[in-house]
């Protein structure tokens, strides 16, 4: 089992609590304990189907139909779970952002960037649509979006794949959210253009004091931007801790494979994953 | 025993109302029997328009693909010459390259009749890529993006092929699944004397695979040379800039280094060298002539 965090209460912004999913009688996730502490990245790392993305979505309630959800999820004293809907859409994109893994798609191809931008601030904040724009460029601008003021009117398909997913971060971060769910945001993305997003996360995490959720299977990106590293298996977090220790002294075997089947270590464990992956050999 | 060469191919893509782009702009390569070569490049520096040329589906401007010493036709109506169906591909998505309204047996033995193979049967491939054997009678949609990316090799082994080509055939794989499907496929090429050349944007998993690696910029190859070589003394800035990127898993926290600008217009490159505006050693001379030489196509490392 994993090693809780013995944090004080509203020490955390974000607490996750022996959360359980299960989607039509198959148990997804099963018991996922997680604080995010403001200005930290936390990284949850794990195959895929181990329940990473699952944790991400539930935050936001975003999960399946159907999807049976125990345990508790904490912001600011509030449990997420038990909100009902309506309170529950003041939190998701105000309080709580997400962003996803493609941006070609996680991006509205018909509307213009700028619409995209300040639809959820002229409704979460009120803001009138002046200030909204205004706004929308300053966002832009902290984003690193090359002249900001003529960027605002044009459409998705006119940006290259970094910059879609720095407008996509930029939307997510319109309301000043305290958390923002990162689920692979770099995945789809070069190593070159990857460098950029992850200078910028950890840029915007610091400078604004974000709890980052930063889901991801890269264990170089994860070193490379989180201040804590969880590692999922099977819908249970079988480790967590400071970056240098979990991925440098792995305390839990499942980690240590991990770590071995990496291309850069794969010489010394070359079968260490070979069983590990859970889809292989038991088709869905 | 050269069994791919490709000599100063060009390859253009022509939409009208726009300008003419040169997605590929004078690369050579080759590949010898049994050799694993890697193609490693952003997206969008033209790997993959190479990649289709040499099968054939693309039609080149100008320069030469030959495949066993015959010039490679390009892809049309009728069948293909028997010669050439030794190359075969894997592409890289396989919930778009299978068919999904046939069994996966019934698709791989159409590659075994393409080589009048009638000893084999889809199942003995299926084993050779690590599937149990009674997976033939299953369609696609029962399997992960990982078993299925098995299957897409074992229709392109069933063929018989002399030289393989995967264009990104890990990229749409979970990291797991990544480095295990690239081995599977340098395993099989090499134990079959197969060459293989195999293209991704992810360099550590090349570095895995590849006897030789060649790294693309842009339509043009700019630096050739043994892989460990290459990792170990990166010599031209852009294979410096792409090495470096790459984040360390090793828990120091280190940001990885960034490369200023994005990648320019394919359809207006810039003049001289491909890579001055984004280069940290550009001199004059870069800006003015381009650099036509190899293994690595950089002035500061002009052979003598």
């Amino acid at each position: 089992m994993s090693e809780r965090h013995e944090t004080a209460a509203g020490d955390g912004v974000l607490a996750i609590e022996g959360l359980t999913v299960a989607i039509r009688g198959k148990e997804i996730l099963r018991g996922v304990d997680l604080t995010l502490e403001p200005g930290r990245v936390h990284g949850l790392a794990g195959e895929s189907g181990s329940g990473k993305t699952m944790t991400g979505l539930a935050v936001l309630g975003l999960l399946p139909h159907g999807a049976r959800v125990a345990g508790r999820i904490a912001l600011a004293g509030r449990d997420l779970l038990s909100l009902p809907p309506k309170q529950l859409n003041a939190v998701r994109g105000a309080e709580v952002a997400m962003v996803f893994q493609d941006p070609a798609t996680s991006l509205h191809p018909m509307l213009t960037v700028g619409r995209q931008l300040t639809e959820h601030m002229r409704h979460h904040l009120r803001l009138s649509r002046g200030e909204a724009r205004e706004r929308a460029i300053d966002l832009m601008r902290k984003v690193r979006i090359p002249g900001p003021e003529e960027a605002i009117g044009r459409y998705p398909h006119q940006f290259s794949g970094g910059m879609r997913q720095r407008i996509a971060i930029a939307v997510a971060l319109a309301c000043a959210p305290k958390v923002l769910i990162a689920d692979e945001p770099t995945t789809a993305l070069d190593v070159t253009v990857q460098a950029g997003i992850l200078r910028l996360l950890r840029g915007l995490c610091d400078d604004l004091g974000l709890a980052v959720l930063l889901v991801t299977h890269d264990l170089g990106v994860m070193s490379a931007v989180a201040d804590e590293v969880s590692v999922m298996k099977d819908g249970l977090v079988v480790e967590t801790g400071p970056r240098g220790q979990v991925l440098v002294e792995p305390r839990h075997a499942y980690t240590r494979a991990l770590l071995d089947s990496l291309p850069e270590n794969a010489g010394n464990a070359a079968a260490a994953t070979a069983g590990a992956e859970p889809s292989e050999g038991e088709p869905a | 025993m050269t069994l791919l060469k490709v000599d100063d191919l060009v390859v253009e893509h022509r939409t009208p109302g726009r300008p003419v782009v040169r997605a590929v702009a004078g690369a050579s390569l080759s590949v010898a029997a049994g050799e694993v070569v890697g193609l490693v490049g952003e997206s969008g520096c033209g790997k993959s328009t190479l990649a289709r040329t040499v099968c054939g589906i693309g039609r080149p401007a100008s320069g030469t693909v030959s495949f066993q010493g015959r010039p490679v036709t390009p892809l049309g109506l009728r069948r293909r010459d028997p010669s050439l169906t030794g190359i075969q591909m894997v592409f890289q998505d396989p919930y778009a390259s299978l068919n999904p309204r046939r069994r996966v047996g019934d698709q791989i033995a159409d590659g075994l009749r393409t080589a009048a193979d009638t000893s084999t049967t889809p199942a003995d491939l299926l084993d050779r890529v690590g599937l149990p054997r009674e997976f033939a009678t299953r369609y696609p949609h029962e399997f992960s993006g990982g078993q299925r990316q098995r299957i897409a090799i074992a229709r392109a082994l069933a063929a018989r092929p002399s030289l393989l080509i995967g264009d990104e055939p890990i990229s749409a794989l979970d990291a797991s699944a990544q480095a295990q499907v690239a081995r599977l496929m340098r395993d099989l090429a090499v134990e079959s004397g197969a060459g293989l050349l195999f293209i991704s944007h992810d360099l550590s998993v090349v570095r895995l695979i590849a006897d030789r690696i060649a790294v693309m910029y842009l339509g043009k190859i700019v630096e050739t040379g043994r892989t460990d070589e290459v990792w170990a003394d990166p010599r031209h800035p852009y294979t410096r800039a792409l090495l470096g990127a790459i984040p360390a898993p090793d828990g120091a926290g280190v940001l990885p280094a960034e490369l200023p600008g994005d990648v320019p217009d394919p359809a207006s490159p810039p003049a001289g060298c491909r890579f001055h505006p984004r280069c940290p050693k550009v001199m004059d001379v870069c800006r003015e002539r381009e650099p036509e030489f190899g293994p690595v196509a950089c002035w500061l490392h002009e052979p003598a």
